[in-house]
């Protein structure tokens, strides 16, 4: 059986500069997968990449076996892939509900709003604020419980945990298991692999532009070496 | 006779009217500038021109077709929306990758050639549109007589801009359009075809300086001119408001109608140049606008 996502030789580009270069991974159904790498080592490109948001891209992006890569960013969401953007993207002209209800429905099987508030009381509680009056862990929050309730099935998550406090980062942590239970797949793009290694299978380690790792999380701390190599930590 | 500052009531009520009614437009055409501006991010220099095939597009289907004013209030709009998605479409949407100044350019020279095109085919001075007969008449309000038209204009147009104030701020369309103006890549990433948004929301911005001229048709005479002649102002009402804010656009159109049409009782010679004087004052206070965020 073939990937979910299958990712080969992509190559990404803002203007002129070029920016990934033969980008290979694939996620399966059900896993959750790490982008490590140093900054500017290419992550975000790739989640833009794979949501259609990078201007010029090229190579194979097949998602469930229909190929996207040239595909406007509204039809790959439409196709079941969500992405919680590293800025966050909480819209300050909107309410906390009006943000956390922007996002199409594409498929059944999202979360349900009760679910959604289970899962985080905080929003609930906020539910008129201005988006962006919400502290940076309740951001992030909104940002991750917009996606869950779409359908999509294949969540783009980068860097969820930057700049937040460990309780923060913990409840994270517990969120993406959850939904990891739940059958969501997750592309994670993390800077702290201690914490990347609490919920994730796999993860891919990438440098300049393309993948040159691929580590499973069993074996992470074999490779405790190597990795710090990597990145440079 | 009953007095107010030293100025008969009947005088002051009536340019107040006056005032109104110039505000009411302000209000409505403004309101639609900042829609397009806040979605294109366009200054939409044909918005006059558009105003005035509003009003032809109402003498035409009373004159042709003998379709009368209240289904001409639907339909002018209408028609000349989807005029505005065809612009939009096969002209403004090339644009959106370049440097604003060019949507501007294209605008305007649009603007021209709508307006050259209705000279030519029309003259400049202009054919009379009947009021309906619904609205003929004045009221008598005990201080003023009302003329019934005008006091429909009024009405209309603030009824218009609350409605679309309340689409933009209170439902699910206007929070999609507000986010929009915030990050549409994200929107679009968000399943929204965003495209079609934009269209949609230059239509739909057309067709509100469409709905100003149907309005407008009884009262001016219907001719060529009767855009440009507005639409300076109107931009100084946008620039007073501040680029792209809704409520800015309504409070301040309907606002400085009301100052102009004082200044009419108080410093007539004042009344031409008032607006912009104000906008000179806001810009020094608030570059941005009265109701604009400094960004
Ligand atoms: N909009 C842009 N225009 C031009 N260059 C860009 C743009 N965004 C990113 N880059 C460049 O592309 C390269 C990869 O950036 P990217 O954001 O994908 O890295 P990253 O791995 O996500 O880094 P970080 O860990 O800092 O988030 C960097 O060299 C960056 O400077
Ligand atoms: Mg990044």
């Amino acid at each position: 059986m073939s990937a979910m996502l299958e990712v080969r030789d992509l190559n990404a580009w803002y203007g002129e500069s070029h920016i990934l270069h033969g980008v290979e991974f694939d996620v399966n159904e059900g896993e959750v997968v790490t982008l490590l790498g140093r900054n500017g080592a290419g992550k975000t490109t790739t989640m833009k990449s794979i949501m259609g948001l990078v201007p010029r891209r090229e190579g194979q992006i097949r998602f469930k076996g229909q190929e996207t890569v040239h595909l406007r960013p509204d039809l790959i969401a439409r196709a079941g892939i969500a992405i919680c953007p590293e800025e966050r993207g909480i819209f300050a002209s909107l309410d906390v509900t009006e943000n956390l209800m922007l996002p199409i429905k594409v498929a059944d099987g999202g979360l349900s709003l009760d679910e959604i508030y289970t899962l985080f009381p905080n929003i609930k509680e906020r539910a008129r604020s201005q988006g962006t009056k919400l502290s940076g862990g309740e951001q992030q929050m909104l940002a991750i419980a917009r996606i869950l309730r779409t359908g999509a099935r294949l969540l783009l998550l980068d860097e969820p945990t930057e700049g937040l406090a460990p309780v923060i980062v913990q409840q994270i942590g517990r969120t993406i298991r959850e939904i990891k239970k739940r059958g969501f797949t997750v592309l994670l793009v993390e800077q702290n692999f201690r914490f990347a290694a609490t919920v994730a299978d796999r993860h891919y380690v990438m440098d300049h532009g393309v993948v040159v790792d691929m580590i499973p999380n069993a074996q992470l701390e074999a490779n405790m070496d190597k990795l710090h190599d990597y990145l440079g930590v | 006779m009953l007095m107010i500052f030293g100025y008969p009531a009947p005088l002051m009520f009536g340019q107040l009217l006056l005032g109104l009614i110039n505000g009411a437009f302000y209000a409505l055409l403004s309101l639609g500038l900042a829609v397009i501006f806040g979605m294109l991010n366009i200054v939409n220099f044909a918005h006059g021109a558009l105003f005035m095939l509003g009003a032809f597009v109402a003498w035409g289907l009373l004159e042709f077709l003998g379709i009368g004013y209240w289904p001409a209030l639907i339909l002018a709009p209408i028609i000349v929306g989807a005029f505005g998605l065809l612009l939009e479409k096969t002209l403004i949407s090339r644009l959106y990758k370049l440097d604003h100044l060019y949507g501007l350019l294209l605008t305007f020279g649009l603007a021209l050639i709508i307006e050259g095109i209705a000279r030519n085919e029309f003259g400049s001075s202009g054919m009379p549109y009947r009021i309906p007969d619904a609205l003929q008449g004045a009221m008598n309000l005990g201080f003023m007589f009302l003329p019934v038209y005008r006091g429909w204009v009024v009405v209309a147009s603030a009824v218009m801009c609350l409605a679309t104030w309340l689409v933009i701020e209170k439902t699910s369309l206007g929070a999609t359009l507000r986010a929009a103006t915030e990050n549409a890549p994200l929107v679009q990433a968000f399943g929204i075809n965003v495209p079609r948004m934009i269209s949609l929301t230059y239509a739909g911005g057309v067709a509100l300086a469409a709905f100003a001229g149907v309005l407008a048709a009884p009262i001016y005479s219907v001719n060529p001119n009767m855009g440009s002649n507005l639409i300076i102002v109107v931009f100084a009402v946008v620039v007073i408001g501040g680029m792209g804010s809704i409520l800015g656009s309504i409070v301040t159109g309907f606002g400085l109608g009301i100052i102009e049409g004082l200044t009419k009782v108080f410093y007539p010679q004042g009344s031409a140049t008032v607006i912009f004087v104000v906008m000179v004052i806001v810009l020094l206070a608030r570059p941005a606008g009265l109701f604009g965020k400094n960004a």
